[in-house]
């Protein structure tokens, strides 16, 4: 059988290598620090499709619900390897409006969300804090989505690191490619601690760092780029339990099964930087406070800082490409939990069977270099 | 004759000129708050934009060669770059991060923003004189945002700033040219381009303030958070082009009136 060389140890290199090491594929995961240490721990494992999509990203909308979709058989076969249950929790979302402008912005996402066929409420304020009751008074009316569900990441990190061991791959950590060896329009393996490892596939999912990967051809270079987002993890006590995710403007609210409450996200354009900043913690906690005033007293269990890899379409880039053998799986950007599923699933298959994926279709990385050339 | 249209668009509209630059476009388009750098990037072309203004405090000037970022995008071929201070509410801010985009992107050329306060964005009047001395001083070529107050952009204008940059009504509000009086009388008073910055929430806002005789509209929400940014551009383009020609071309005094377009009487003395 192939051999198949993962770039990356990250959610979506994990959940490849365990689908491919699952169907007898001898796979090596080279990570350059240590595995589910990047975005996929600072994520905060929200799924819902329909989070923060341009108006026009309808293709993206569908294969985000299709992958939803996947979670229960994604879950289930990975309790069979693992015996760790990682379940979806339908903590359903809530977003609120505080003022007339919230109103006119709630009402066009209203629209935008009937539309495209979403379930999707208008609730009045009193009702918006029966469901939520720690919202603020001063809500005056509210979106809410009672199946938006969320996952335990780091639970399914681990989860997932045991049953790619235990399918037969190896993960080594601390190992930074080198170069991405190619010959004759076939990738022939990889150079890492300055020692030539062969393999008949070789997928980048590097997350932030794709496009940092030397001996990709020009123009396969990923045009991926590290979009900082910044977490403060609160601790939930009795005199604060939020249920409910609370999408407020600028800010979210997201309780977990762990306890904590997370107060995110930054969205920054800063490089490789991973510096938590005064600033974007104080707008956080200040546009949460707004939301949720109980808060105030919660006690600050620590702060993420995560390198989202955002494509310049910030659309996933998944596929193959014109060097046989080369697979991509990168560009996530804000959806990389809830895409993992179809990555793991459509693109394991892809390699093994040699066919294309058709619910792939649109997302490989020749959207970007057929432009140019 | 066809040539007299021709001549207008030619001599008329094509040149915006600032300090010692002219630009075929009289729209200046910020880079934030598109859906992702795709839409972003051909949102600018269909704009027609020649210059382009970014925010030196949210972005990565640090970017090394090959590193995907949003400056590494923009074509310096052919958009100029216009820094801007967006999120200093303090002079001596403004005047380093004005230094630093200096360093990183190698121009003097700076969109001054002093804010005053986070609810209105409102500019800090007394903090961006100060910052706009400094800098003039320094050799910047300063572009001041500023309130629609005639007074303000004289006096910035006297200082030596290249052009002032009154707003139409609060950033991103959508809001269109609150006080076009004000607008008039600035663009009046002052010999600097008058560019209108901020507030303009769709082609008829734009169109209006050209037709208000300012030599340039600067906007960025109005393209970057419509459902549909890349069409919303080429609204602008247009409203930018259809203003401007209106605004040379003289339109008809307002009537109480009637005043029939087909006469029956001849009008031509015979």
């Amino acid at each position: 059988m192939s051999k198949t060389i993962v770039i990356g140890g990250g959610i979506i290199g994990l959940s490849l290598g365990w689908q491919l090491a699952k169907k007898g594929v001898s796979v090596e995961i080279l990570e350059r620090g240590k595995s589910g240490t990047g975005a996929s721990f600072a994520a905060a494992g929200m799924l819902a499709p329909q989070a923060e999509m341009g108006f026009d990203d309808i293709e993206l909308f569908y294969l985000c619900r299709k992958s939803l979709e996947m979670f229960p058989k994604f879950t289930y076969e990975l309790y069979e390897d693992c015996g760790i249950k990682v379940e979806l929790e339908k903590t359903g979302c809530i977003l609120p409006g505080f003022d007339r402008d919230d109103a006119e912005r709630l009402r066009r996402l209203y629209d935008f969300r009937e539309k495209i066929g979403m379930p999707v409420l208008w609730v009045s304020s009193s009702e918006a804090r029966e469901i939520e009751p720690f919202l603020s008074p001063k809500c005056t009316g509210a979106i809410w989505i009672d199946d938006d569900a969320q996952i335990n990441n780091r639970k399914l990190l681990d989860a997932l690191k045991i049953a790619f061991e235990k399918c037969g791959g190896k993960l080594y950590e601390d190992h930074e490619v080198e170069n991405v060896n190619i010959k004759n329009g076939k990738v022939n393996g990889v150079k890492v601690h300055g020692i030539e490892v062969e393999s008949d596939n070789v997928i980048v999912a590097g997350g932030a760092w794709s496009k940092q990967i030397p001996g990709l051809p020009e123009n396969l270079l990923p045009p991926v780029r590290p979009v900082k987002g910044q977490i403060i993890n609160l601790r939930l006590n009795d005199s604060c339990r939020v249920t409910k995710v609370i999408r407020a403007p600028d800010v979210y609210l997201l309780p977990k099964s762990d306890g904590r409450l997370i107060v995110g996200a930054s969205c920054e354009e800063m490089g490789f930087d991973v510096n938590p900043t005064a600033g974007e913690i104080f707008k956080l906690l200040e546009r949460g406070w707004e939301a949720v005033p109980a808060i105030y007293d919660l006690p600050i269990d620590s702060i993420d800082v995560g390198l989202r890899p955002g494509s310049r379409d910030h659309m996933p880039i998944v596929g193959d490409s014109d060097i046989e053998g080369l697979f991509f799986a990168t560009g996530h950007y804000r959806n990389g939990i809830l895409l993992t599923p179809i990555t793991a699933y459509e693109l394991s298959e892809w390699i093994i069977s040699g066919n294309a994926s058709s619910a792939l279709n649109g997302f490989g990385i020749s959207r970007f270099y057929k432009q140019t050339a | 004759m066809q040539s007299r249209a021709d001549n207008i668009s030619e001599e008329k509209m094509n040149k915006l000129t600032i300090a010692d630059r002219s630009f075929n476009s009289r729209l200046i388009v910020g880079t934030s708050r598109y859906p992702d750098p795709q839409t972003m990037l051909e949102a600018l072309e269909a704009s027609g934009t020649e210059l382009v203004t970014v925010s030196i405090r949210r972005l990565n000037l640090n970017a090394d060669n090959g590193q995907e970022s949003i400056l590494g995008m923009l074509d310096r071929a052919k958009y100029s770059i216009l820094p801007n201070t967006a999120g200093c509410y303090t002079a001596k801010e403004a005047v380093l991060t004005a230094q630093l985009a200096r360093e990183a992107l190698e121009t003097n050329w700076v969109k001054l923003e002093v804010i005053g306060d986070d609810e209105t964005l409102f500019p800090d009047v007394t903090e961006l004189l100060k910052a706009a001395e400094v800098l003039i001083k320094d050799n910047f070529i300063v572009l001041p945002y500023c309130n629609d107050d005639p007074i303000t952009c004289k006096k910035l204008a006297d200082m030596g700033c290249a052009a002032v940059m009154p707003l139409g009504a609060p950033i991103g509000s959508g809001m269109g040219i609150r006080n076009p009086y004000n607008i008039q009388i600035i663009r009046d008073i002052i010999s600097i381009p008058v560019i209108v910055d901020a507030g303009v929430g769709t082609a008829s806002d734009a169109a209006l303030a050209m037709e208000l005789g300012v030599d340039g509209v600067l906007m960025n929400t109005a393209i970057a958070g419509a459902e549909r940014p890349v069409t919303m551009a080429r609204a602008m383009k247009l409203a930018i082009e259809a203003g401007r020609l209106a605004f040379e071309s003289g339109r008809i005094p307002k009537r109480l009136y009637a005043n029939a377009s087909s006469p029956a009487e001849g009008i031509i003395n015979s």
